[in-house]
């Protein structure tokens, strides 16, 4: 597959922020996902679980609640506010104080017209769902002590709220409460510890299901407000309760890290009276869960340990089909990592800052799998901290090295970077066209000479970039009234065509040099995650998040013969069942046949001269060719030449002097980083 | 060659009690467990065996109670019958013939006159693939019948019992094999299979060992191999079936039950802690830890107020609501036997390995142990691939009051730890005691060990010979400090030739000489100066094993090499009197005769030679013992001596000889008149069926026999209760509104009454007055008139039936009188 010098690059400390809470919406099929951090992101479960949006977080605001209603999403936090979040345009759409003190709670009726925020102040109080923005309506009975969990009974009228110590059963029509439950203390020593109603569940027979910190799972009959059955889970907290659509199924997250479900079913075959059962113990965490939700087929949970977690229930989905699989998603699903292919330095994005590094050098030859010296270590050149409360959603580095950019919701900001022996100087550029406020993505030419920041409506705003000034060029919109965000944008190195792609699953193709759209690629149903132009054929090669490879001609604007051989061919099995998407592609300019992508287990590098596998082959087949004699090795080489070496991939990047740079982030070094979960007594010791 | 026609192999005791899991009858006063080739029928208040069911010509496989006449028992064997017995009196009712090799017996309460047997697929007993069948029995009422109706219900099932278990009202069976939960729903004749993956990722062990269906709902409990136990419910859907798990033990669950009313499920393992889950609530659970050995099998009583726990030392524990150990039925240990089999001179026990660090003593004439004696006195800790103390070899003296006993732990090669323990017998507490403790008695491991054989314990010798090239004598010393307790061992003298490894060592039987057999050398001893006289080295190849002939055979030496030799050295001449070639892998000398018993191994089988040392000619031989090899036997003397003439049951008569098989298996030789003698001693044997027989009970009822005598005729002649008379069942079964009125029948019921009483009277001895009064508690008048009866009586022995009636008449009379009186006085009270 060829030998490179490759920068093993590990000083790049990404940390995802924990999961805070999550919210499925099982219309669309998508799932909201907000961090402690602030960040909303949101995950396509249609399309292979892809990341498609992410909703920068801001300084300050603790997302506590998320809820859907329709299409549209609101989130409600422990700063007071709640917010609606555009999801076009990937920023809060506006934002209502609720005066009644930290939100702990949010949750919709049913029926879409109400939403239920329970505050610390004690009250809970109902908003109006308007057509484009949501109203006061009233407050309910105010409780002493704060409203910590509610859930709407499916008929609207009643509305369970979990407090400390008590469940409360209110009317949502006349305001009063109709039932006081008191929930049982821990047992024992700590008694006199009060108990905390983290979550409770209303269900459409008036069954109401509470989750507490004492550690058990209490179903109550919510008509007389008394126990029908104690489930005691675990010695900590029960932090989170989902119920199934169906109702049939309840899960339960704690402290520990596991998720129990129960699960409604016949004591005896023949009789109808059900029971609330405990069946099975999920344990796919290290640390406290706090966000838990059903879909048709699966649990979704994410908590302390940032790593979201889709279990899928065997009941549920066919056996050995990738349905069938756990997923674990702790990367994001783009890339935080820019490279200057010139200049050899790597621009790393972190929510609050940027750093900029110069990779080491190393003038040592060795063979293959060799630990060359290094002559010069990498340096870190810049500590950029980002202005305002608002975080950094994207950034560019030019491949010279000479210009980088930020933006967040609220700015984007250009920054001219000198070097003069080991000196770098970091000037802000004053003047910014007014037009650029802010964009989802940043790219800049290959020469340097212009910046692309994708706006609202999938257009792109060009700004030619010189020594003195930034000017504003042209802005290339798709005449199709696309309302998506832009997610990748790609210059070719020629710098004659410009590739976008929005989360609609639309590709356009602009013309730099006339400044408009040059062609449209024909819709696939799957979202891409990377995507590139060759610079010596001018193909553009996709990757899409159900894992297909396209290669489409702009010159013919159609696709090439190659794609259609591996459209025709099919992809490997493990190639299609793989679990993260590709990030980054890129290509080799000594060999032209050569296509070089990642995603965070592997990277390849797809021949596009060699056969393509068919399903019988073996596709890692890189460790066992290395033993073959060299005619059996070019017999049994196929086109995808895949590399283990290196995990946990944050970026894989070929530079001009052909080395590769390799970023790696192992999740080990982020899983130390956690705080460390709760004390477990562990079998024989 | 002398013929055996008159000798048979039998097995006499020690059998297997734990093979199967027992069973509890329905008043909880039996125990049933299958015992080799017979079902053994225990009490379960004094562990006492009460009938050995025998018929059976094959291993019993299975126990189960008669679902509809709870005092009869089925029994199935590999011999392809199930047999019906009445266990209450021991008797075999019926025998049906299926006709397969029968691995596990199961009855549904549900599923009368059908029983569930599991056999092997195809007719070749070799088989490993079984499926579970149907029998329907035929009704008819001879012995031994043909059972030909059978209908396969699961193919492909486990033999293990436990892996099949019966649902809620018998309407489905549970079977689980490797990784595989079969439902069978035996109306709508469907199953659903459920699957566990099979890769064992992180310690995950999903193959299923046992299966317990819930008896009030529909769940099923499973055990696996890791320790899990899921419940699995839903299992009606093909998809939607779901389970929950619980994980308490750390290996395999080794048994699974629920209590009868389903609010808790038992499981037991290796960890020989029974664990109580309560249903439910799975967090909840109850522990009963310490009971010796890893759990095999659970059974609770149909009444749930005993639990019963089979293990794997073969011992079944008794459980009283669920707390209380009430009794333990324990067999012969057969497991980990490292020891040589011995008889305790003292007992006539037969001592071998018993628990973990242990020594049991087994009385073999009561097929029952009689103590376990601690020698590594260290806890045991349960726990797979531990390496912990095991008792490797032990000794008596010739009077039995000395003990030797090695044990020793190998944690790796190079570090072996030993120690060599005497223990003396104490008179005051019947029991060994420890006097003296050796660590590490020689620098390598012990290879034989050998009391002298004089009978002063004084004088007694304890000789060791090690791989360290040296053999060690140790004798009891005075202590050499007088604040010192008492009496120790210590080491006398360290003999060595040629820097060879000693590998046997036998004294003569008066104990003036000492043979230890380095290599190929014999060498003999002095015990007195420990001077060398002389060595034997004649024939090649290494000694086997070494003995000395007796009392008229005293001098001869016999010896096996590993060369197929087996020579007789004659020690007044010290040169081979005669070697005939045979591979022995036993030689054992009769303590109280000359004989010599030699098991030798050949092609798969072995035999077995009695001989006399002074000639080369066997007194008895008997071909293929058993398969395998033969490795430990000891000659048991008897209690009574036969008197049996023939030439070839001679040498049984002043002892007998028993030997463990490959498979653990306790056989003993048996002669045709003594097996005819015990046949009619165990027909003897009548007991009282509503009390459960103890030897104290046996031992009572002989001194009791007169008494016994009278109270059987007074049993016979016992009053006709009231509920006797036809009177009264008259009246009491003819229905209530076909009855003429009450008043008409009063005078009647209290005439019958009176009647059946005085009738009795008539009959019974005078005697017998006090206890009937304690019966008639009627009026005090009436008492007093049937005394005055029976004074009159006793003047005149007979009297007319006339007379009675009168009698009877007058007595009603009074007794009207008697009413309307009170009956007036009431009217004349209320009058003013």
């Amino acid at each position: 597959m060829g030998e490179f010098k490759v920068h093993r690059v590990r000083f790049f400390e990404y940390m995802p922020s924990a999961i805070r809470t999550i919210a499925f919406n099982s219309c669309m099929e998508r799932l909201a996902l907000a961090r402690s951090d602030g960040s909303v992101e949101i995950f396509n479960f249609a399309d292979n679980y892809f990341q498609e949006k992410v909703v920068p977080g801001q300084d300050g605001r603790a997302i506590e609640a998320l809820c859907w209603v329709g299409k549209r999403l609101f989130g409600a936090g422990l700063n007071g506010d709640i917010t609606e979040y555009d999801l076009e345009n990937l920023r809060p759409k506006y934002t209502i104080e609720a005066y009644g003190g930290p939100i702990w709670t949010m949750s919709s009726n049913s029926q879409g017209t109400l939403l239920a925020i329970g505050c610390e102040d004690g009250t809970v109080k109902l908003f109006e769902i308007m057509e484009d923005t949501i109203q006061f309506q009233r407050n309910l009975d105010r409780q002493k002590g704060r409203i910590i969990s509610l859930f709407w009974h499916p008929s609207g009228t009643l509305i369970a709220a979990g407090m400390i110590d008590m469940i409360k059963v209110f009317d949502a029509q006349s305001g009063h409460s109709t039932h006081r439950i008191l929930v049982n203390r821990c047992v024992g020593a700590s008694k006199r510890k009060e108990v905390v109603v983290w979550s409770v569940i209303f269900l459409s027979d008036y069954t109401i299901i509470s989750g507490d910190s004492a550690g058990n799972v209490q179903v109550w009959d919510g008509h007389m407000g008394t126990l029908v059955r104690t489930h005691s889970i675990t010695k900590w907290d029960v932090l989170t309760l989902s119920v199934s659509k169906d109702e049939s199924s309840v899960v339960a997250g704690t402290s520990e890290g596991t998720v129990v479900q129960f699960q409604f079913i016949p004591s005896t075959m023949d009789q109808q009276d059900k029971e609330w059962v405990r069946t099975k113990t999920l344990k796919n965490h290290t640390h406290d869960i706090r966000a838990l939700a059903q879909t048709e087929t699966a649990v979704v949970s994410g908590g302390m340990d940032t790593q979201l977690v889709v279990r899928p229930l065997m009941e549920k989905v066919e056996r050995n089909t990738q349905e069938a699989s756990l997923r674990k998603i702790s990367f994001p699903h783009r890339s935080l990592v820019s490279c200057a292919k010139k200049a050899g330095m790597l621009l790393f994005q972190f929510p609050d800052h940027l750093e900029l590094w110069r990779l080491g050098e190393s003038d040592g030859h060795g063979k293959s799998g060799d630990t060359l010296p290094v002559k010069k270590k990498p340096e870190k050149l810049v500590h950029l901290k980002r202005k305002g409360v608002d975080h950094i959603c994207c950034s560019a580095l030019s491949s010279c090295g000479g210009w980088l950019a930020y933006s967040s919701v609220s700015r984007l900001q250009v920054y001219r970077l000198q070097y003069n022996n080991n000196n770098v100087t970091i000037t802000k550029v004053a003047k910014l066209p007014k037009i650029l406020q802010s964009a989802h993505q940043l790219c800049f030419s290959p020469d340097s000479t212009k910046l692309f920041a994708t706006s609202s409506q999938s257009s792109v705003i060009v700004v030619s970039l010189s020594q003195s000034e930034c000017k504003y060029v042209d802005t290339l919109k798709a005449k199709s009234g696309a309302r998506q965000p832009i997610h990748l944008m790609f210059a070719s190195e020629d710098g004659k065509w410009l590739a976008t792609a929005n989360t609609g699953c639309e590709i356009h193709v602009y013309n730099l040099h006339k400044l408009k759209l040059h062609c449209k690629v024909p819709i696939y149903s799957s979202c891409p995650t990377a995507m590139a132009i060759s610079p010596s054929t001018s193909n553009l090669v996709m990757v899409h998040a159900d894992q297909q490879i396209f290669e489409f001609s702009l010159a013919t604007k159609e696709y090439t013969e190659w794609s259609r051989k591996l459209q025709k061919r099919g992809l490997h099995h493990l190639w299609t069942e793989r679990d993260t998407p590709v990030t980054h592609v890129t290509f080799n300019s000594k060999n032209p046949a050569h296509i070089i992508l990642h995603d965070t287990y592997m990277f390849c590098i797809i021949d596009q001269s060699l056969p393509l596998p068919d399903q019988q082959t073996l596709l890692y087949n890189q460790m066992s060719l290395r033993s073959l004699p060299e005619r059996e090795r070019i017999r049994r080489s196929h086109a995808f030449k895949i590399c283990k070496t290196y995990q946990h991939l944050m970026c894989v990047n070929l530079l001009e002097d052909h080395s590769l740079v390799v970023v790696e982030r192992p999740i080990l070094e982020i899983t130390s980083q956690l705080p460390p979960p709760v004390w477990q007594k562990k079998f024989s010791t | 060659m002398v013929g055996n026609s008159g000798i048979r192999v039998v097995h006499r005791g020690g059998s297997k009690i734990n093979f199967r899991e027992p069973v509890i009858t329905n008043d909880s006063r039996f125990l049933l467990c299958s015992a080799g080739e017979c079902v053994k029928v225990f009490s379960t208040s004094t562990e006492e065996c009460i009938h050995d069911l025998q018929g059976h010509t094959h291993l019993v496989t299975g126990v189960a109670i008669n679902p509809s006449n709870h005092l009869q028992v089925y029994s199935s064997s590999v011999d392809g019958t199930v047999r019906l017995w009445d266990f209450t009196d021991g008797i075999l009712i019926k025998t049906f013939v299926i006709g397969y090799p029968i691995y596990s017996l199961h009855t549904s309460a549900k599923h009368g006159g059908i029983l569930f047997v599991v056999v092997p697929m195809a007719k070749d007993k070799r088989s490993e693939v079984f499926q579970l069948v149907a029998v329907h029995l035929p009704r008819s009422g001879e012995q031994l019948v043909e059972a030909q109706e059978l209908s396969a219900v699961i193919s492909n099932v486990s033999p293990n019992p436990a892996t099949i278990s019966f649902g809620h009202e018998g309407e489905y069976i549970a079977s689980a094999k490797s990784f595989q939960l079969e439902v069978f729903f035996l109306k709508k004749q469907k199953s659903y299979k459920f699957f566990l993956s099979a890769n064992n990722k992180k310690g995950v062990q999903n193959t299923f060992t046992c299966v317990s269906c819930h008896p009030k709902e529909d769940c099923i409990a499973t055990g696996h191999e890791d320790g899990k136990i899921r419940l699995w419910r839903n299992i009606n859907q093909k998809k939607d079936y779901t389970y929950s798990t619980v994980h308490w033990h750390h290996t395999a669950v080794g048994s699974l039950c629920f209590t009868p009313e389903g609010t808790s499920l038992l499981s037991g393992g290796l960890e020989s802690v029974l664990v109580q889950w309560r249903y439910g609530q799975d967090s909840q659970r109850d522990f009963l830890p310490r009971l010796g050995a890893a759990i095999t099998h659970i059974t609770v009583s149909p009444d749930g107020s005993l639990f019963c726990t089979s293990h794997a030392d073969n011992k079944i524990t008794i459980i009283q609501s669920c707390i209380n150990i009430s009794a333990v039925i324990q067999g012969l240990v057969k497991d980990g036997v490292r020891t040589d089999l011995m008889v305790d001179p003292r007992s006539k026990a037969l001592v071998l390995n018993g628990k973990p660090g242990h020594l049991q003593f087994y009385s073999l004439q009561r097929d029952k142990q009689l103590y376990n004696l601690d020698i590594v006195q260290q806890e045991y800790i349960h726990e797979a691939g531990l390496e912990q103390f095991e008792v490797v070899k032990a000794a008596f003296n010739i009077d039995g009051s000395w003990l030797a006993t090695v044990e020793e732990r190998k944690q790796k090669d190079s570090e072996l730890e030993f120690n060599l323990k005497l223990w003396a017998y104490v008179e005051k507490t019947q029991s060994f005691v420890l006097n003296t403790t050796v660590s590490a008695p020689h620098e390598a491991r012990i290879t034989a060990m050998c009391f002298s054989h004089t009978a002063n314990s004084q004088t007694t010798m304890l000789v060791t010979a090690s791989q360290d090239r040296h053999f060690k004598v140790w004798q009891l010393a005075e202590p050499a400090h007088t604040e010192d307790e008492g009496q120790s061992w210590s080491c006398d003298f360290v003999g060595a030739y040629h820097s060879l490894v000693p590998t046997c060592c036998c004294f003569s039987a008066d104990g003036s000489l000492l043979a230890v057999s380095f290599n190929e050398v014999v060498t003999m001893w002095s015990p007195t100066s420990w001077e060398l006289l002389t060595t034997l080295s004649q024939p090649p190849g290494a000694i086997r094993d070494l003995c000395f002939g007796r009392l008229s055979c005293s001098k001869y030496l016999m010896g096996t090499t590993d060369m197929n030799l087996l020579c007789c050295w004659n020690l007044l001449t010290c040169s081979l009197e005669w070697s005939t070639s045979m591979d022995v892998s036993l030689l054992l000398a009769d303590p109280v005769s000359e004989n010599m018993a030699a098991f030798c191994y050949q092609a798969g089988g072995t035999d077995l030679f009695v001989f006399k040392p002074s000639e080369p000619r066997p007194l008895f031989s008997h071909k293929a013992v058993c398969s395998g090899n033969v490795t430990r036997a000891v000659f048991s003397p008897r209690e009574e001596m036969l008197d049996s003439c023939k030439d070839e049951e001679q040498w049984l008569n002043r002892s007998q000889l028993y030997f463990l098989t490959q498979h653990m298996d306790l056989m003993t030789f048996i002669t045709k008149a003594e097996e005819d003698r015990l046949m009619a001693s165990s027909k003897q044997l009548v007991v009282d069926e509503s009390v459960a027989i103890t030897p104290f009970n046996l031992l009572l009822g002989k001194h009791r026999q007169q008494q016994q005598e009278k109270q059987d005729t007074l049993s016979a002649e016992r009053i006709q209760l009231p509920q006797g008379s036809v009177a009264i069942k008259e009246l009491l079964h003819t229905p209530a509104h076909v009855l003429p009125s009450a008043s008409f029948l009063c005078s009647m019921f209290v005439r019958s009454l009176l009647i059946s009483t005085t009738d009795a009277k008539e009959a019974s001895e005078p005697e017998e007055e006090e206890m009937d009064s304690d019966k008639e508690e009627e009026d005090s008048e009436v008492e007093m008139q049937t005394s005055t009866t029976r004074q009159e009586r006793a003047a005149s022995s007979q009297e007319s039936a006339a007379q009675v009636l009168t009698k009877a008449q007058e007595r009603e009379l009074r007794m009207v009188k008697k009413l309307d009186r009170s009956w007036l006085s009431g009217l004349l009270d209320s009058l003013p």
